[in-house]
Parts: C-alpha cells; sequence; structure tokens
C-alpha cells in the first residue's frame, strides 16, 4: 500500500512542496525523527516478536515502515539489514506470512547457522522494538493462482519458510490442491512448523505431510522419490533446501525431461565460471587495479581501498549497485555479459569482462 | 627543488621520512578495526541535533516580526548551517561515515546545504585539494583563485586590493566555493572543455535554485506577514555560516609554519612523503569541545590531512599520537589559538598585497611563473584515502 502521503495527487503535491523546504534533505528526514517507520529513503521495520521455533531458528515479526507494499506473493524473499556495532549487515529471508492477512506486519522465519553471525545474531541477540532497514520482496519461487492440480514440495531444512508462506496462503485461501509435501531435517526438535504442518495436513485432506529426521532415517535419495510420491512425474515441484540437495534433483528432472515443471529457490550464490577479468578503475581518475575474472567488483573495490556501499552481497538488493563509466562485466550468475554506458551493475554478483571503469 | 630540499626536512634521512609513514600507517590501521558502535552512536546524534536546530531555528523565524524570535531564529539556523556543513557534510563527503554501509550517511550520495554541488566539491576539494595541499598551481584552495596566499606567487596590482577580496570572500564564501570547481583561471585561458562546463554550470544552477527558492522565497512567503524579517534572518545565517566556515578554512593552512611547495616536490613522491607534506602544509588551532565540533574537527587540520576519510571524532586522540611523531622526528606541529592562528593568517593577506620587495622580512622566493595546470588525466593516481569523485556522466 502506498504510504499516507502519497495516495492522492494534492498528498503528492504536498511532498513536493516538503521537498523544497528540505532541501538538500527530504522531508522524510525529518519526520523519522519523530518517528523511525516514517520515512522512504530507506525502508525500514519495527521488530515486533521474535518467536522460538526451535531451539536455534525463530520467526521475526516485522511491523514495516512507510513506503512498504503488502501484496508480495507467497514464496518471495525479503533483505533485512541490521544494524551490529554500528555497521549495517544485509541478508536474504524468505517471507513466511502470509500476503495482507496477517494485520500489518510480515514475518521471516530465521535458523542461526553455526558459521552465519547475521542469523544467529537475528535468532538469539534481537530486541522486540530493534528499528531494522528493509529491501522490498522479491524472487519468482512463487505459486501461480489458481495453483496447478496437483502439486508436490521437496523440503530440506529451513528451505520450508518460503514453502509456508505458500502453505498458510493457499490454506487461507482455500485452493489448497493435491498437495505431497516431502519435509527433511534432522530430528524433530530441529523441524520448524512441525505442530503446524502436522495439524494442517490433519485439516486439508488433500496435504500429505512425509516428514522424514535424516538423523535417524538418512537422506532421502532421489532415486527414491517414488517411496515418497508414486506419482511425482504427474506433479509440479517446488524445491527448497541445501545446495547439493536442488543440484542432485535438478540433474534428475532434467534427465527425465521434466526440468520444466522443477521450481527451484537456492539461498546461496551459485555462479559461473567467471570472465576474462581486466583493468577496473575505481571512478575515472581513481584507483586502478588488475582483477582476475573470479573476483567481483564489490571485492576488488574493497581490496583496492575503496568505500562501497553493499548489502546482501549475492546479488539480490542491489544496495552496492553503481553506473558503469566504460566497459563491460559478466554477471557470475547467469554468464551473461553485459554493460553499457551509465547502466548499473551490482557489483557484488559482477566481474570484469575485459577494462572497464566505475562511476563512483 | 626537490622534497628534500625543503628546509624543514633537511634533517631527516629518507629512512626516517620512510619509518615515520609506516607510524602514521599504524595509526591508520588502529582506528579503522576500532571504529564501531560509539562512533555511529556519535554522528547519529550530531545530526539529531542539528535536525533539531535546523527545524526549530525555522519555527522560530515564522514569528521574526518580533525581534527576540528573529534573534533567537537566526542563532539557531545558523549554528545549524555551521554544524551541517563543517561537521556533517564536510566529513561524511570526505567518506569517513562509509564504514557504516549505511546509504543515509554515504559519501557517495550525501548533498549539503550550500550552494556547491556535492560532487563538485568531492572533486575540487577531495581530490585536488587533498591530493596536491599546497602545492602552488596545483592546490586551487591557495587563495582560490582570489588572492595571492604565497610569496612564490606573482604580485600584480590587482593583489592591492586583497584586503577587499577577503572581505567579500568571507560573506560570500559559499558563492565563491560553488564557481569553485570550474576553474575559472582555465575558462580564462581557454583550456576548459566547453561540455564539462556546461554540465557544471547546470549543475551549480539546480543547486543554487533549490537553495535560493528554499531560504529566500519559500519560508519567508510561509512566515506570511513577516517576510521581510524571515529574508533578513535567512540571509543573515547563510552570513554567519560563510564567515565561520571561511575562516576555520584559511586557518587550517595560511597561519605562519604552514608551508607551500612547487610541482617538483611531487615527482616521485612517496606515500610517507606525502604524509610529510600534510603535516607541514597544515595548521592546527586549539579549543574547547564546542569549538571543534562546531569547525568539524578542523582544528585537527593536520590530523584530517592525514587520514581525510577516518571519523572526524576520532581526530583528538590520533592528534596526541601524530604529535608525538612531530615532537620525536623533530617536525614542526603547528598550533596556536584560533584568533592567533587567524591573525597570522590576516596578516599575510594584507602583507602578500604588496609585491615582495615591499616586504623585507622573508627570504627570497622561487622565481614565480606561470604554469599551465594539469588535466585529471594527466595528474599522478589519486589515494584511495581522498574519497570518490565523478566526472562520469561528461565522459
Amino acid at each position: 500500500m502506498a504510504p499516507l502521503i502519497e495516495r492522492t495527487s494534492a498528498l503528492q503535491r504536498l511532498r513536493t512542496l516538503g521537498k523544497g523546504l528540505t532541501t538538500p534533505l527530504s522531508p522524510d528526514d525529518y519526520l523519522a525523527l519523530i518517528n523511525p517507520l516514517w520515512t522512504q529513503r530507506e525502508l525500514r521495520g519495527r521488530v515486533e516478536k521474535v518467536v522460538a521455533e526451535t531451539e536455534n531458528a525463530a520467526t521475526l515479526v516485522i511491523r514495516p515502515g512507510w513506503g512498504w507494499s503488502f501484496d508480495h506473493a507467497p514464496g518471495q524473499y525479503i533483505g533485512i539489514g541490521v544494524e551490529i556495532d554500528g555497521r549495517f549487515h544485509w541478508r536474504s529471508y524468505s517471507l513466511s506470512s502470509v500476503p495482507l492477512v496477517e494485520g500489518r506486519t510480515v514475518s521471516i522465519t530465521v535458523k542461526a547457522m553455526p558459521e552465519g553471525f547475521l542469523s544467529e545474531h537475528l535468532v538469539n541477540g534481537l530486541e522486540p522494538g530493534t528499528i531494522v532497514r528493509l529491501a522490498t520482496p522479491q524472487g519468482d519461487f512463487v505459486v501461480p493462482d489458481p495453483p496447478p492440480e496437483k502439486m508436490l514440495m521437496l523440503v530440506g531444512g529451513s528451505g520450508i519458510t518460503p514453502i509456508m508462506s505458500i502453505l498458510r496462503t493457499l490454506d487461507r485461501r482455500g485452493s489448497l490442491p493435491d498437495a505431497v509435501l516431502s519435509y527433511s531435517a534432522r530430528h524433530r526438535e530441529d523441524m520448524m512448523f512441525h505442530d503446524e504442518l502436522h495439524e494442517l495436513a490433519q485439516r486439508a485432506e488433500h496435504l500429505t505431510f512425509v516428514p522424514r529426521f535424516t538423523d535417524d532415517e538418512g537422506m532421502l535419495e532421489i532415486e527414491r522419490l517414488d517411496d515418497v510420491c508414486h506419482d511425482w512425474m504427474e506433479r509440479e515441484t517446488w524445491a527448497c533446501g541445501p545446495a547439493p540437495m536442488l543440484d542432485a534433483l535438478t540433474d534428475h528432472y532434467r534427465r527425465l525431461g521434466r526440468e520444466d515443471h522443477l521450481h527451484v529457490e537456492r539461498f546461496n550464490l551459485a555462479v559461473t565460471d567467471g570472465g576474462e577479468g581486466g583493468t577496473v578503475t575505481f571512478g575515472v581518475g581513481g584507483p586502478t587495479v588488475e582483477v582476475d575474472g573470479a573476483t567481483t567488483l564489490l571485492d576488488a573495490g574493497e581490496k583496492a581501498g575503496v568505500n562501497m556501499l553493499f548489502g546482501c552481497r549475492m546479488g539480490i538488493c542491489h544496495t552496492c549497485d553503481v553506473p558503469l563509466a566504460s566497459g563491460r562485466v559478466r554477471d557470475l550468475r547467469s554468464g551473461d555479459e553485459h554493460g553499457e554506458p551509465g547502466e548499473y551493475v551490482q557489483t557484488c554478483i559482477s566481474v570484469a569482462a575485459g577494462d572497464c571503469t566505475l562511476s563512483l | 627543488m626537490a622534497f628534500s630540499d625543503v628546509r624543514e626536512y633537511t634533517h631527516l634521512t629518507d629512512e626516517e621520512i620512510e619509518a615515520i609513514g609506516r607510524e602514521l600507517d599504524e595509526i591508520r590501521a588502529e582506528v579503522e578495526a576500532s571504529r564501531g558502535q560509539a562512533d555511529r552512536d556519535y554522528v547519529t546524534r550530531v545530526i539529531t541535533l542539528q535536525r533539531r536546530l535546523a527545524a526549530a531555528g525555522r519555527i522560530t523565524l515564522f514569528a521574526s516580526f518580533f525581534p527576540p524570535a528573529w534573534l533567537l531564529g537566526t542563532a539557531m539556523l545558523g549554528s545549524a548551517k555551521i554544524l551541517e556543513n563543517m561537521e556533517i557534510g564536510h566529513n561524511t563527503m570526505h567518506g569517513q561515515w562509509d564504514w557504516m554501509n549505511d546509504p543515509e550517511i554515504h559519501s557517495s550520495n550525501w548533498e549539503w546545504d550550500t550552494t556547491q554541488p556535492a560532487e563538485q566539491w568531492k572533486h575540487s576539494h577531495n581530490y585536488i585539494h587533498h591530493q596536491f595541499t599546497n602545492v602552488l598551481g596545483h592546490d586551487n584552495d591557495i587563495g582560490y583563485g582570489i588572492l595571492r596566499m604565497s610569496r612564490d606567487q606573482k604580485w600584480t596590482p590587482y593583489n592591492l586590493g586583497q584586503p577587499v577580496y577577503n572581505a567579500l570572500l568571507a560573506l560570500f564564501f559559499e558563492w565563491g566555493v560553488a564557481l569553485h570547481d570550474l576553474d575559472i583561471e582555465a575558462i580564462r585561458k581557454g583550456q576548459k572543455d566547453p561540455k564539462l562546463l556546461k554540465k557544471q554550470l547546470k549543475q551549480i544552477g539546480d543547486k543554487v535554485g533549490k537553495q535560493a527558492f528554499k531560504d529566500y522565497l519559500m519560508y519567508p512567503a510561509l512566515s506570511g506577514p513577516s517576510f521581510f524579517h524571515t529574508l533578513s534572518a535567512n540571509v543573515t545565517a547563510n552570513i554567519m555560516r560563510n564567515v565561520w566556515s571561511y575562516m576555520i578554512i584559511f586557518c587550517g593552512h595560511f597561519p605562519d609554519g604552514a608551508v607551500h611547495f612547487t610541482e617538483e616536490e611531487l615527482e616521485d613522491e612517496t606515500r610517507a612523503e606525502w604524509y610529510l607534506r600534510q603535516m607541514l602544509g597544515s595548521a592546527n588551532f586549539e579549543g574547547g569541545t564546542l569549538l571543534h565540533l562546531m569547525s568539524g574537527q578542523l582544528g585537527y587540520q593536520i590530523e584530517h590531512h592525514l587520514f581525510p576519510d577516518l571519523p572526524s571524532n576520532r581526530y583528538a586522540e590520533i592528534a596526541v599520537k601524530v604529535k608525538d611523531i612531530c615532537r620525536r622526528y623533530d617536525i614542526p606541529y603547528t598550533t596556536g589559538p584560533l584568533h592567533k592562528q587567524y591573525g597570522q593568517t590576516l596578516r599575510t593577506i594584507m602583507k602578500l598585497s604588496l609585491p615582495n620587495r615591499r616586504t623585507e622580512d622573508n627570504p627570497a622566493p622561487i622565481a614565480p611563473r606561470e604554469r599551465r595546470r594539469l588535466r585529471d588525466d594527466e595528474r599522478p593516481t589519486r589515494r584511495s584515502e581522498l574519497g570518490k569523485w565523478s566526472r562520469a556522466a561528461t565522459a
């Protein structure tokens, strides 16, 4: 929903007038002094609740401020920026909440990773009332409306979060089709939303919930998919989980010519071989460094002592975008080479495809 | 003339200069590693204070027909503008707060409450002035192309008017700064790229328009019957800011003891020698916490020139270490109370309005030369700590 101030053209004019009075700042810079959520410059949210899901996972219920749109599609993710020791750190998490209906809040479910210092902080360190920065919902791991008649959901670990949003939304709309959910976690205590899923499966006659505890039963082998769901070849599949699982699944579906029916969400950056590298200049007349084809422009700039903005470092949040003055870059995810003068490039996932200059 | 000929350095060996450089690098590394919550809290506190002060000043001025309100509102608005330009804008655009990874306080998109567009300032100040500090013919901050500030600059009868130009520069400082990056001298000599000139003029026009509209039309109009009172208050607040920032800036490089250099010293200059040039070319002044806050910590001009991108709230602690280095290596560390530093600056301005032969107490100058100023692409590679600037859109 548009913030109050932009709902009508009269209010829009008022805002323009306000800008004239506060230049070079924006009216939001002053309004945020009264209430930190009253600004659209950087989207903000207030953490309302931190709900423990398992011993190392928690759901953060966040009330977004002005400029937030609640009409995300279930399955999408958002960026969250948290200040730790003076510095902003960004990560992306799937929304586990249902669009529009859950009041004026959104929720994400975060699992603390052993090496993940931000996820650890989010699960165990975040006080309700904390103001965080937010990035708008993105991602194409979504289910069409109406959903296909038969669905299969293959989930490992924290990959349940986008699926949870999908299931809750379909349930709320009463459009949950014939669906099979195969969900692997290490053990019972490690399985998020276990009780809610059980309850949902009992209530919704078309939903089959197949939990798997890998400490006892071992990993689900892809060749044994028939055991979980005998008619998987007839179903549209949504899969989210650890990268090896998704790789195996993608191979399997491709071998059987079913890749068009597989929808995958990856939380790790899958990269190509990169570009050929080159001489990169940071700002016209700025520091110039030789960069190989595997080092991102962001990493190279930081090594050269340039202070560059960054966010998720995986190509999602666009915090790191800078205009390209000249040259071309390669997108590490797709392998595509691109770059027109003045075009914004994401420095965290771009490598030099020959000599190039960034406008800083 | 080579770097080793600079009188103040002749006692230092190359090894000693490199050792000083290493010590300064260590200070930088220590501060960089220890930046954290306390520093963020400092800058956000100053920003909040400044915005409240500005808002309170503007609101008070709606009643500016009432003389005490005029006085109070003007004082608050003027102080807010000083804080915004000195401690917040100047330092943010140097990249001092970029480490926070916060787009709302970042050198790449900060715009300040004055007539010069941020992008042009980042070029003329961050890059040109900080890289070529006090090098005649390179550093346009020496007299801002208006005043003769060094005996090595050629005297012309025009300089007789210096006392007057100086007073005008102080009053209208923001306008002088607005035109600074245009490089009037290059335009006069026909060396300016017309495309770049056009782009810069448009940028300045846009900025000036917004600033003037706000201060000289919108707020006066909003205060209705107080129109002219508010207008005069806003003009006064801008002049307050202009005179103050002019004075602080002139005290940074022109008191006795701050050295000017010639371009020969730039040749093969090492990082350590660059550090030395910053130390010898800058001057500090002493004062309390409030004075340092209102001057954007530029009372620590020496420390600022050594580490232009380290957070300003750390300069006081850095100064203790820098002073110690200067003492151990017998390098002058120019400082004094503000009135003394400005008094010396003023004396130099007056004195240099006359030809060198009329002022007998200084050593013979190097023969003044007219040099073509280098284009950016002809200049040595810049140092990364000098922050970002961009002219990409004209490329």
